[in-house]
């Protein structure tokens, strides 16, 4: 089969199998910022912005999202020029084996877009979905309040 | 304390905005053109023996390009353990085996264009299975009518007992003193047993391993493994391959835990490349991980305690019963660690025997996995010190204190058990046990809390501490090296076989080469881990890297030092006594000036005499200094229902100086965090007919964010002299405390001990039904 959607700004053509899930297609098609850690919609190393909501992309039809827009972490921000969650993250140490981290950061920021001043209870509640074994979730914690910090001086300032 | 401009700095982990950028690649994350998928076929029983296998379906199915069992591939025995060679663990794997030892046991592997056709095709291979009786108790194990799992070729690669004909994978016994004395000298004896139970790693990246052949028809095997080495070493004999033409490339890691220091998938993809000259790629799919990769060996301890009411202890045994599963990696190294990383706690004992038994079960595989057998042994000794301790009446905290091994002293067990050899003798240099105790015990409030049992409807609030040690490295055996070489402006390369699995030992080693050479991180470029390009190291295991890895980068920077002096006393015609280095640049102390390390490489490379500024170096270590750590939980158990309420958890470690003790408390966080998971969530449910039905996360539990209680986390101030500037090693130990910690505190609130996790409410309510409490 073939769709068009846009990722990242991109308005492009993808080419998929008819039961394909979005996560496979993703990566197929160079996206491997993308990680697949279950397949089975727990793990949330595959967690994508679909029309701004996070969602498992492994739990998603490719069929079922023509026409429509999705971010991924490099959507959020690169190497280059990093979002503030993402530098967040580094200062904080919150990053270990980096597997679960694209998908910890996309869930933090639809997290802080929708709640900027989230509490360490609506922090954890929002990362609930994300499994990571290295960190033990204390320093993502705190990367997630350092950004937010910051998101509202950044945003107070301007 | 010492005065360090790079050491003990939070610098930030080198590879960390690229990972958060979703920059950097994994295993999986590499485009491997017009490769071949690889789709493994299991065993639905438990022990059967394959009469039959008829593939001719299957290799008819589209797609595929080859389908490998017993009746085509060479069966080499080996183990999959990546150790050190030759590997303590018995042989007794080949690739593809007639017979079949657990549910989810390997038979057969398609090979096609695409998963889908590989998992297609599975389905039309037809096996013929004889049944076999199973054996899934490993106390019957021993039993003369036990079923037996393995064969008489299967044997141990060295001098150790490995008797198929019992089941038994390993035995370790040792004792001094003696026991009948000690048992007449005690005023009363303490008799437990404790149960520690099957755990899945739980990595967050499945085993992955992708393959194929370069220009020069080399093979290339990138794979998400803590051992490339041994994994080039293993693949090289299994698949009788010359070991010159085998490339291991170890990418970004997502995670390992012990898992990864498994080689089984390397051998599989490689035989594919060999055998049709196709790339080959074999990714895990969680199941298959939960299932048929490795994990935590469930472990029996009897402890048996004699003790005096002066609180001196007159004896102890410790019986250990390790459930290997259906093969026997590590089995005899997780059991020798079992008692080897526990019992010195306790040196000043002077009766004491250990007996431990690793027996094969038609069950999932066990395997390395942080903690490493100190979490087993951990388990059962915290709580027994714990009613030890209540019996005298004393506090667990003074009781610990007068007991455990100090700076100074030694232990017999030390010598006595070894990884598959006898161990060293060796003196604890440093030991900050005790200021570990005294922070976790203020951070706690134990003074306020303990023994109190704070009602609030039906929660009742407890308090429970747990110790241990670990060690750094296995002594005289493991291995790490560095090369090191200058560039134009005054950087470095750093080239380390030591295996960055998440852990951050890139960043640490960096800082270790800088301290020496007075750079940061920016201007030492690390490569870890690819066979090709960077010198020999075991591997990521043993908690090792740090102390023996970061040993040969110190090793290798100074000898780069030294190049750099000769230098710059040609150049400048300097006394070289009075040379330093400082800030990216050598200074003369006498006179104050300086040379910058880009002009002693522009002048070295470039100018006179020239030559590359380089060296290597390679570090062993004759002992294996332990890390202690002092952990406190505070919980609430409802008494109504046996549920419990993780309140906050404190937890001190005393692992030397650490280098970079951001990623050190990471490393405690992370470990603790596994640990509550473990004792709170995590098991393995079996049928009766021994399979797995909870292989995927949705039915396994783990932590997420939401589930932790408060943490606090505290690196004591130590220094450890036979170290890399002081230090010892952080990565294990943080694993081995929570279990005994909850079920002490437990205990503390409602006066019921358990001797199994995961402590959920089932099992709480049940206790204190039994209690007469309910």
């Amino acid at each position: 089969m073939k769709a068009e959607f846009t990722v990242n700004g991109s308005a492009r053509t993808f080419t998929f199998e008819p039961d394909e899930r979005l996560l496979i297609t993703l990566r197929n098609h160079g996206y491997t910022e993308v990680k697949n850690g279950c397949l089975e919609g727990v793990c949330g190393a595959c967690v994508i912005l679909l029309n701004d909501k996070p969602v498992n992309s492994c739990q998603v039809l490719t069929a079922s999202v023509t026409g429509q827009t999705i971010t991924t972490v490099r959507g959020i921000g690169t190497l280059h020029t990093p979002h503030i969650i993402q530098e967040a993250f580094v200062e904080a140490g919150a990053v270990q084996c980096g597997f679960c981290t694209p998908g910890m950061i996309t869930a933090a920021y639809a997290l802080l877009r929708e709640n900027p001043d989230p509490s360490e209870a609506e922090i954890k509640n929002a990362l609930d979905g994300n499994l990571c074994r290295c960190t033990g979730y204390v320093k993502i914690i705190e990367a997630v309040q350092r950004a937010a910090q910051r998101l509202r001086e950044t945003q107070g300032n301007e | 304390m010492k005065k360090y401009t790079r050491i003990g700095k939070a610098e930030l982990k080198i590879d960390s905005l690229s990972l958060a950028t979703g920059n950097h690649k994994f295993t999986d994350d590499f485009a491997v053109k017009d490769s071949l998928h690889l789709a493994l076929l299991y065993s639905p029983h438990a022990h059967a023996e394959i009469l039959d296998i008829d593939d001719s379906e299957a290799r008819k199915s589209s797609g595929v390009m080859g389908v490998f069992h017993y009746k085509n591939v060479k069966p080499i025995l080996h183990t999959t353990a990546g150790q050190g060679f030759p590997e303590p663990s018995p042989y007794d794997t080949v690739l593809f085996d007639k017979k079949v030892r657990f549910v989810g046991d390997k038979v057969a592997m398609v090979a096609a264009k695409s998963l889908k056709e590989a998992r297609e095709a599975l389905k039309k291979i037809r096996v013929e299975y004889k049944i076999l009786d199973p054996l899934f108790d490993p106390e019957k194990a021993m039993e003369a009518d036990a079923p037996k799992l393995h064969g008489p070729d299967h044997h141990a690669a060295i001098p150790v007992t490995y008797d198929p004909d019992k089941n038994l994978a390993a035995e370790v016994e040792i004792g001094f003193g003696d026991l009948k004395k000690g048992e007449s000298e005690a005023d009363f004896i303490v008799d437990e047993t404790y149960h520690a139970h099957y755990a899945s790693h739980c990595a967050i990246e499945p085993h992955s391993v992708k393959t194929f052949f370069d220009e020069m028809g080399r093979l290339v095997i990138i794979s998400s493994t803590q051992v490339p080495f041994h994994a080039r070493r293993i693949v090289s004999k299994v698949c009788e391959f010359p070991l010159a033409k085998i490339r291991v490339v170890k990418p970004r890691i997502g995670g390992g835990f012990g898992a990864k220091q498994e080689v089984m998938l390397e051998q599989l993809a490689a035989w594919v490349t060999i055998k049709l000259k196709q790339p080959a790629t074999l990714i895990l799919s969680r199941e298959e991980v939960f299932r048929s990769s490795r994990t935590r060996h469930p472990v029996r301890t009897r402890l048996t305690m004699g003790v005096k009411k002066n609180g001196e202890i007159t004896f102890l045994d410790m019986n250990t019963l390790l459930n290997s599963g259906a093969y026997g990696t590590h089995a005899l190294t997780v059991l020798s660690n079992c008692g080897a990383k526990v019992l010195p706690l306790l040196n000043k004992i002077e009766n004491l025997h250990f007996l431990g038994r690793s027996v094969y079960t038609n069950l999932p595989v066990g395997g390395a996995y942080r903690g490493y057998g100190a979490t087993q042994g951990y388990f059962a000794l915290n709580q027994h010190l714990d009613i030890i301790s209540r019996k005298l009446h004393v506090d667990f905290i003074d009781f610990v204190k007068k007991h455990h091994i100090r700076e100074g002293e030694t232990s017999q067990v030390f010598k006595a058990i070894g990884e598959g050899t006898e161990g060293v003798t060796q003196t604890v240099k440093s030991c900050e046990l005790d200021a570990c105790l005294d922070w976790g015990a203020r951070a706690i409030g134990w003074k306020d809390k303990r023994g109190k049992r704070i009602t609030n409807g039906d929660k009742v609030r407890g308090i429970g501490a747990a110790v241990a040690m670990q060690g750094s490295g296995i002594p005289l055996i493991d291995m790490g090296a560095a090369s090191m070489k200058i560039n134009d402006d005054g950087s470095f390369n750093l080239d380390v076989g030591a295996t960055d699995i998440g852990t951050g030992s890139d960043t640490i080693l960096a800082q270790i080469a800088g301290e020496v050479l007075g750079v940061g991180p920016d201007k030492i470029i690390v490569l870890s881990s690819d066979t090709d390009r960077t010198p020999f190291d075991v591997g990521a295991y043993a908690s090792s890297t740090t102390y023996i890895s970061g040993g040969a980068v110190k090793k290798c920077a100074e000898k780069i030092r030294e190049q750099i002096f000769d230098v710059a006393v040609t150049m400048k015609g300097w006394d070289r006594k009075d040379l330093v280095l400082a800030e990216e640049s050598v200074k003369n102390r006498k006179t104050g000036e300086t040379v910058s390390l880009s002009d002693i490489a522009v002048f070295a490379l470039y100018t006179k005499d020239q030559f590359q500024i380089q060296a290597s170096a390679s570090h062993t270590a004759p002992e294996s200094p332990p890390p202690f750590i002092a952990h406190f939980v505070e919980l609430d158990v409802d008494k109504r229902t046996g549920k419990v309420d993780l309140i906050r958890v404190a937890t001190a470690v005393d692992c030397g100086q650490a280098i970079n003790p951001v990623l050190a408390e990471g490393q405690v966080e992370g470990a603790v965090v596994n640990g509550l998971s473990y004792a709170m969530a995590e098991k393995y449910v079996f049928t009766s007919k021994g399979n797995l039905i909870n292989a995927h996360f949705k039915d396994y539990k783990i932590f997420t964010a939401a589930d932790l209680p408060e943490m606090k986390t505290h690196i004591v101030e130590s220094y450890e002299e036979t170290g890399p500037f002081g230090a010892k090693s952080v990565a294990e130990i943080g694993i081995n405390v929570s279990m005994p910690a909850i079920a002490n505190a437990i205990y503390d609130a409602v006066g019921v001990r358990l001797f199994q996790a995961p402590f959920t409410p089932d099992k709480v309510y049940a206790a204190l039904k039994k209690a007469g409490q309910l």
